[in-house]
């Protein structure tokens, strides 16, 4: 498999988001706006990124039968370590995400890339899935929080163009990020077709 | 190479020590981080306490903390920065998505000279608002009151407007308003 390939699997044909439907919870919970939705899409990268190598590096080490808690105490320290980071240099970053940090160890796409396919290819090849996949978790939330953000908040990346009487409420709270996901998915299997 | 065999010796040695080593490394980056960290906090409070007294050289004189205790017996702590305007004074109440953290300016008088949201858990777009609904010229501005009579949204029969559809979170940020101003009236007494 070609690395182009590996990356246009992630944003296509596995398309974190919209087709292995993986790592729900900050999918619907940090989309309320586009801004929100990228920088979440682009922290998770961020630790998929490191995770895929470092797992891919010490696959041939780690006996198989420990290998879940080998690989979740090394997800857990890149994501406190990107925490650190936040905190310390990107604070409004930080007053937007703040919980949802931490939770990215128990999303679900970081384990699952892990075991998927860092456990069983080359260093390199883990990173290039990284970069597919990253990228389209990170598009995925985008598009989520672009269209939540224009038909809830009458805006699209915090520039406002339709008066706040025209807002629909109900796509900055939980239902709208069901609604929105639901037709997003139906769109995206119709041009898959 | 070959795999490792999953012997309880592999097992243990590997796991120790991938433990041992992101401790080190987290140890390591932690040391880096820990001062600007702490150097933000301290910013955006400085920032915090000069847009609650609307002034842009206010010089805290003294810091006092108060434990006080609510009518169900819950403890309550305050943070009192007094300056010579009056006292910036930061309270915190349980909002609609966890706790509301508000530091509000009075003057010696008790009258509300700003505020502004240190943390909150409210909903995005809803009761994430109240950082700018309850300011100057805004629907629910309180500055310029004085808590004296305390502070209720005008669902319960108070003065003030709610945020649209976020009730629970305004009740939340008027009970830290009137609570900050109890504690501070309660320390000049």
């Amino acid at each position: 498999m070609s690395y182009i390939q590996i990356i246009k699997n992630g944003i296509i044909k596995d398309n974190p988001t919209f087709v292995l439907m993986l790592g729900m919870c900050p999918t619907l919970a940090t989309t309320t706006s586009a801004l929100n939705g990228l920088s979440m899409g682009l922290a998770t990268m961020t630790v998929l990124l490191c995770t895929n190598v470092v797992i891919s590096c010490i696959k041939n080490i780690t006996p198989d039968k420990v290998r879940i808690p080998v690989f979740i105490v090394i997800i857990a320290a890149f994501v406190t370590l990107l925490q650190m980071v936040i905190k310390a240099y990107l604070p409004d970053i930080d007053k937007a995400l703040g919980l949802f940090i931490p939770l990215i160890v128990v999303n679900c796409i970081i384990l699952g890339r892990a075991e998927a396919f860092a456990a069983k290819n080359t260093p390199l090849a883990s990173l290039i899935d990284g970069v597919g996949i990253g990228l389209g978790f990170t598009l995925g939330l985008t598009l989520l929080g672009i269209v939540r953000e224009i038909l809830g908040s009458g805006s699209i990346f915090g520039w406002t163009f339709i008066p706040e009487d025209y807002n629909i409420l109900l796509f900055v709270l939980a239902p709208g990020a069901f609604i929105t996901l639901g037709y997003l998915i139906a769109i995206v299997n119709k041009l898959k077709k | 190479m070959k795999k490792l065999e999953s012997t309880l010796l592999n097992m243990v040695l590997v796991l120790t020590g991938v433990a041992v080593l992101m401790g080190f490394v987290l140890a390591y980056m932690n040391h880096f981080t820990a001062a600007p960290i702490a150097l933000q906090k301290n910013e955006a409070l400085q920032e915090g306490i000069k847009t609650v007294m609307a002034s842009d050289k206010i010089v805290v004189t003294s810091i006092d903390t108060l434990h006080l205790h609510d009518a169900k017996g819950k403890d309550q702590v305050f943070i009192i920065y007094h300056n010579k305007k009056g006292a910036a004074i930061e309270s915190t109440t349980l909002g609609f998505g966890g706790p509301l953290k508000v530091l509000i300016g009075f003057d010696t008088e008790g009258t509300i000279l700003g505020y502004t949201i240190l943390e909150h858990q409210e909903t995005p777009g809803l009761g994430a608002k109240a950082d700018q609904w309850f300011q100057q010229g805004q629907n629910g501005c309180i500055i310029g009151l004085n808590p004296a009579d305390s502070l209720y949204v005008k669902k319960d029969g108070g003065q003030v407007d709610a945020i649209t559809a976020s009730t629970i979170t305004s009740r939340a940020f008027l009970l830290a308003v009137n609570n900050a101003y109890k504690a501070y009236n309660g320390l000049n007494n």
